[in-house]
């Protein structure tokens, strides 16, 4: 299968690489990019374990095409952390024991981040609906919902 | 097996490369990613196209159009397509509804499609390789054609009569046992002038309850006055059973929901 360039930013960062046509972007960023952040759960897209977000939007790694996504700014869990401080929301998962084998925790906390992005001071049902793509087969949920209302709580409290 | 994908700047040249046997088009990629990644080899190349005719909602002249490549998002935060944003949330997550697309859900098999059947109650035009026919009509004939949908439209004015009802045993986000989907028109009486009811998970695509149409037409929205039309919802369904849902429950609740939906 012919190989084909793609283009994109990663975290901030450029990167290119050539990929098999056809390949998903799950697969390019845990194969040719070295990021292991998003979590190869069903590929059906029921798990949301490979959640990344793509121009601003949260989608799905494992139903995307790695080419379609040249020229886009893609955000992973592994590029939250800024100078080994982690994330208000990493911060929040770890306080909360909001992750424990810890397999859905990066697409957790993307499609939280999706969230707090354009609501950053969201309701409890807000956080229900916004993480009901994600599959968590430890945690319950509860302590997820409360470390990201704490994370919300933590960004207001910053930005005030 | 690997995929293949071809990207075209126009709809014609897409279609063109349609022809060719093994291709599926490639809308959101909720539909034919999934089913390759899901081993299926009828999946070879899949072809796409960035063409701009696809994308866009105009709302002109009393008329809505949706370009087939809009998304479940993008619907749902419309300001003008309020009653529209039930059925496109309905579909998926967030990260799905930011993928899926409208043209895709006309393709999406029972138990998904829950877009397509609100669209089937608003009495749809599908465009479709440079020709325009009814959503019925294309729902019927969708296997077997290689057309792209371009876009799809309804008449706005008929969001003013629209109710949607989707049932599912987790929430927020879960697989349809069922949806309902209707436009009611009312006479000054307060009577059904007219009626539109469409089914999901009642077949393998969505379905018209013509019957139940006909029983509702000059009643009141009373438990008494539907109750012809809850007698004869199940005319003609033919529902699956699946992880969801038993073809018998799904047949039994479904009176159940419509009343719910009729007089909510």
């Amino acid at each position: 299968m012919a190989k084909v360039p793609i283009q994109f930013t990663l975290n901030g960062s450029e990167k290119a690489e050539f990929v098999e046509s056809g390949a998903t972007l799950l697969n390019a960023l845990r194969d040719k990019v070295g990021d292991t952040s998003p979590k190869g759960g069903c590929h059906q897209g029921t798990c949301g374990a490979c959640s990344v977000i793509i121009d601003g939007e949260l989608r799905l790694s494992c139903l995307t095409l790695a080419e379609t996504c040249s020229g886009a700014a893609i955000i992973t869990t592994a590029g939250l952390a800024e100078g080994g401080v982690l994330h208000p929301l990493q911060r929040a998962f770890l306080d909360a024991f909001a992750s424990q084998c810890g397999f859905c925790t990066p697409g957790m906390i993307m499609a939280a981040k999706a969230l707090l992005d354009h609501t950053p001071d969201p309701s409890r049902e807000d956080v229900v609906e916004a993480l009901s793509g994600n599959i968590c087969r430890c945690t319950g949920y509860e302590p997820i919902i409360q470390a990201v209302l704490t994370a919300a709580r933590s960004n207001s409290q910053n930005v005030a | 097996m690997a995929l293949a994908l071809q990207t075209y700047a126009t709809v014609e040249d897409a279609e063109t490369a349609l022809k060719a046997a093994g291709t599926r088009y490639l809308g959101g990629g909720t539909l034919v990613v999934r089913a390759a990644n899901e081993g299926d080899v009828g999946v070879c190349t899949l072809v796409r196209s960035t063409d701009p005719a696809l994308t866009g909602i105009d709302i002109s002249g009393g008329k809505v159009r949706i370009g087939a490549a809009v998304t479940m998002a993008a619907v749902a935060r419309h300001p003008d397509l309020a009653p529209l944003a039930r059925p496109a949330r309905a579909v998926g997550g967030p990260a799905i509804r930011n993928m899926a697309t409208v043209g895709g859900n006309l393709f999406a098999p029972s138990p998904y499609g829950d877009f397509a059947v609100a669209l089937l109650a608003l009495g749809a035009s599908v465009e479709a390789g440079g020709t325009t026919m009814p959503i019925e009509a294309f729902l019927t004939g969708r296997d077997d054609s290689h057309a792209i949908v371009t876009s799809v439209s309804f008449d706005l004015a008929a969001l003013a009569g629209f109710r949607f009802l989707k049932v599912s045993r987790v929430k927020p986000k879960g697989v349809s046992v069922l949806s309902i989907a209707a436009v009611l028109g009312h006479a000054s009486d307060g009577t059904v002038s007219s009626a539109r009811i469409a089914l999901g998970c009642m077949a393998d695509r969505p379905m018209r309850a013509s019957v139940a149409e006909k029983a509702l037409v000059g009643a009141r929205l009373t438990a008494d006055g539907i109750a012809p039309a809850l007698a004869a919802v199940c005319v003609g369904i033919d529902p699956a059973t699946d992880p969801i849902a038993s073809a018998w429950y799904r047949a039994e609740v479904l009176p159940v929901h419509l009343g719910r939906l009729l007089l909510g």
